[in-house]
């Protein structure tokens, strides 16, 4: 008596346990520590939808890149820009096939203090404050974005001056949070966040796409997920209407 | 801009880094020497809070510490509010007073610590001795402390002077990256590796490094004259 | 007579000195007696005011040193104090150490005079040493140089011998005897050597666990059977006399009417020297005997029988010109010769040795 129900639960249990094994896998990313929020939330979708699990692994896109050419176990690599991504298939280690633009930055002017919501260039112009914080042009691409923008509408001789450069946009943003500088070039995706620290607080002017070249994210699976069926599952998903839904909805763009 | 090798490099940074770190070094040794006196000579178990407050910049990562410095010293925050009670109408952050600020609290246990052991290495028997032939606190301090901790200034000095030249955290949190203004040594060093300009980064590091080793073996030595001679 | 006069608290971790209220002469020597650990160098500590925790009252012939938390500093009670490990200034040498003091001496205050006090303290060709240079002799003429250059009104030793070799020990005691004979400056001493006690002191403080037991004269000190001046040699006694020139190779010590001969004749820088007697060394006669070769036969009168256990007595003597002497002999013997107190008879002294 007892041994048939002790059979009976041991079997179901294996069951189980088969069933999964055969149905779902997981899949480990490495993603730029940018795009985390966005990715946590597509993901949450992606495994209600599919089954499959997915682990984030988030970093700085170089730091990412060196692990992954040191052989860290990554199935798939959204990184900040396209270079890095691009340089793992030059080093054997992406799939060229699978590279696509997951996601384009776009840059905001932002302020607590100065009307750029409306005026965004005549605040520029007539450049009343003591700093206007943007990225660091020569190492980040918001940075350098933002300072041809401004060269192409003649007004970066005017703040030249009082540039204050953050180490990268994340740096940059903290300049204008903590209220160091009163305005400055920031992500969007670092303003639309419900959780971050000037969440509908003061405004801000998104630059217009066509005034800057693209700050393209791309993405591609490594050699070690090439046939991990829920890295393959994850790269679909991502391009649904669904997941690009919650792209936008962070402030990313996509092309 | 000077060729060295070459090769086109602003010694801007370098000289903007040395004042910087002069100016910390003589701030610090100012209020780290009646700070590191007070600590040398307190018997209650505060003295343990303290000295782990002092230390605690070696313990929390510059980027932190500096993150927490840009809050504190926002332009509208109580450290800009008190020092505009004297009429200080500037702002800290990505100045080079600021950087001096943050520099003093990243280096504060460089000057503090060596001073503090100097101070305790000072008998007390010598200090009753000056006290009973009339010495006063002040003139005890100059005539018997002071003398006898030569060593422990020399190493609080070099070692404060050099912690800071070689600061990179506080001041890449800090600085703004402006040039002249607070673009020091380790900000331009890290720029050029990141804009890929490898050969004036390979100049200023081989600079710094030269400059470091010259600065620990002047400490070492001071250590080893010193270390035999008094006591 | 003015005094030191006070009652001192102070507390250091688990040691807590409750002096208890004394009063003491401000003249001759007095000494700090007891373990290591009785509280002396803390009494010692408090009243020169080096512990600003100290509490309580002190007053110095008129002058309030310390009442409840209010404290006089110590650079201003003039005191002159020697360390046991003598404390110069390591990065000075002699003469700076020695300057240090005299540059600090208060406007309008008597000079010392240095070449007086730097060629009595006979440290007059090592004025340009460094200090690290010096022997453990030396360090501790130039700390007592140092200490008399302050022009102190209280002199205050805290175990100045205790890190000296016998040789230097003696030299330093006479040169202590010849400093306080010179300069007529009270001095609060610290030994836990009887020797040192029964050579300087004039009186005496017993501690004892952070307070002060009681405050004696050395002849009431000494006249205690259970004294605690006595070590393992048993009870001893300490006679002072006038010495005079030597004669038959023999030290003539004068007291009263009577005559003590030492065999010591080393040289002697004063004529009142004290002599110290072991009780086993006395032995008693009825009457005086002449072919002996003991020398000193002293009259005396027995004051009382002190027994001691393990049939031996001390008998306490009075000699003919007041002084106090020990003697041990055996119960036997005092039986024998039937001793009781008022007894008139003879001390023979096997052995006197100069107390040092």
């Amino acid at each position: 008596m007892r041994k048939t129900f002790l059979a009976a639960v041991l079997a179901g249990t294996l069951g189980i346990f088969y069933s999964a094994l055969v149905m779902a896998e997981t899949a480990t990313i490495a993603v730029a520590a940018n795009f985390t929020k966005t990715i946590e939330k597509v993901g949450e979708q992606f495994s209600k939808e599919t089954g499959h699990s997915v682990k984030f692994s988030f970093g700085p896109t170089g730091k990412l890149y060196a692990q992954i050419k040191n052989g860290a176990p990554f199935d798939a690599f959204f990184g900040a820009d396209e270079r890095r991504p691009l340089k793992t298939v030059e080093d054997g280690l992406g799939i060229k096939q699978s590279y696509f633009v997951y996601a384009q930055g776009q840059i905001a002017l932002y302020s607590a203090q100065y009307p750029v919501k409306e005026q965004p260039l005549e605040v520029l112009k007539q450049a009343k404050f003591n700093h206007l914080a943007i990225a660091n042009p020569r190492t980040a691409p918001y940075g350098e974005r933002a300072q041809a923008f401004l060269k192409s509408k003649g007004l970066y001789d005017g703040v030249k001056k009082k540039l204050v450069n953050g180490e990268s946009i994340a740096h940059a943003f903290q300049y204008v949070a903590t209220g160091n500088a009163p305005i400055g070039f920031v992500a969007l995706s670092q303003l639309v966040d419900p959780q971050s620290p000037v969440y509908q607080k003061g405004q801000y002017w998104i630059v217009p796409q066509q005034e800057y070249a693209p700050i393209k994210q791309g993405a591609l699976i490594l050699k070690r997920g090439e046939n991990n069926a829920a890295v393959k599952a994850f790269m679909a998903f991502i391009k649904t209407p669904r997941a690009l839904e919650i792209i936008h909805s962070y402030g990313y763009s996509t092309p | 801009m000077v060729e060295i090798f070459g090769v086109e490099v602003s010694l801007e940074p370098i000289w903007l880094t040395l004042e910087v770190a002069a100016w910390t070094t003589t701030i610090l040794l100012v209020i780290g020497t009646p700070l590191a006196w007070w600590m040398a000579r307190m018997q209650s178990s505060s003295k343990i809070v303290l000295e782990a407050l002092v230390a605690l910049p070696l313990v929390l990562p510059p980027t932190v510490l500096g993150f927490y410095l840009l809050i504190i010293l926002n332009p509208n925050g109580y450290v800009t509010e008190f020092l505009r009670f004297f009429g200080y109408e500037g702002q800290l952050t990505f100045t080079k007073q600021g950087l001096i600020v943050g520099s003093v609290f990243y280096s504060l246990p460089f000057a503090v610590q060596p001073l503090m052991h100097a101070f305790e290495a000072v008998p007390q028997k010598l200090l009753d001795a000056a006290a009973t032939l009339r010495a006063g606190i002040l003139d005890r301090f100059f005539s018997i402390v002071l003398p006898l901790s030569q060593r422990g200034f020399l190493v609080a000095a070099t070692l404060t002077f050099a912690h800071t030249v070689g600061e990179f955290g506080v001041v890449l949190m800090l600085g703004g990256n402006v040039p002249g203004e607070t673009r020091m040594v380790s900000i331009d060093i890290f720029d050029h590796v990141e804009s890929l300009e490898y050969d004036q980064a390979h100049i200023l590091s081989a600079m710094m490094l030269i400059f470091s080793l010259l600065v620990l073996m002047l400490v070492y030595g001071i250590n080893r004259r010193f270390g035999v001679k008094v006591g | 007579m003015t005094t030191l006069r006070g009652n001192l608290r102070l507390k250091l971790g688990n040691f807590e000195l409750n002096s208890g209220d004394f009063e003491l002469p401000l003249q001759g020597v007095t000494v700090l007696f007891g373990r290591s650990g009785s509280g002396k160098s803390t009494l010692l500590r408090a009243i020169s005011g080096l512990d600003k925790n100290t509490r309580g009252s002190l007053h110095f012939a008129g002058q309030v040193w310390q009442d409840g938390k209010k404290t006089l500093a110590p650079q201003r009670r003039h005191i002159g104090f020697v360390f046991q490990d003598a404390a110069l200034f390591p990065h000075m040498t002699v003469r700076q150490n020695l300057l240090y003091a005299l540059k600090r001496l208060p406007k309008g205050a008597a000079q010392p005079d240095f070449d007086d006090i730097v060629t009595r303290v006979g440290i007059a060709d090592k004025l340009d040493r460094g200090v690290n240079f010096l022997s453990g002799g030396e360090k501790q003429r130039v700390a007592i140089a140092r200490a008399l250059l302050t022009s102190p009104q209280l002199l205050c030793m805290d175990e100045p011998l205790s890190a000296l070799d016998w040789r230097a020990k003696a030299e330093m005691l006479t040169l202590i005897e010849e400093v306080l004979q010179a300069y007529k400056i009270p001095l609060l001493y610290i030994t836990h050597a009887p020797a040192e006690v029964e050579r300087l002191a004039d009186r005496i403080v017993f501690m004892q666990q952070g307070g002060i037991e009681r405050v004696e004269t050395l002849q009431q000190a000494l006249s205690r059977p259970d004294s605690p001046l006595f070590d393992d040699e048993g009870a001893v006694s300490v006679l002072e006399g006038e010495s005079q020139e030597i004669e038959h190779g023999l030290r003539p010590l004068k007291m009263g009417n009577r005559t003590l001969w030492l065999s010591d004749i080393s040289e002697l820088h004063k004529s009142r020297v004290r002599v110290r007697v072991l009780a086993r060394d006395v032995s008693l006669a009825l009457s005086d005997p002449q072919h002996l070769s003991i020398i000193n036969h002293l009259s005396a009168r027995v004051l009382e029988l002190i027994p001691e256990g393990q049939h031996r007595m001390l008998v306490r003597l009075q000699l003919e010109d007041g002084q106090k002497l020990f003697a041990e002999i055996t119960e036997h013997s005092a039986r024998r010769l039937e001793i009781t107190p008022g007894l008139e008879l003879f001390a023979l002294i096997k052995s006197v040795a100069l107390a040092e």
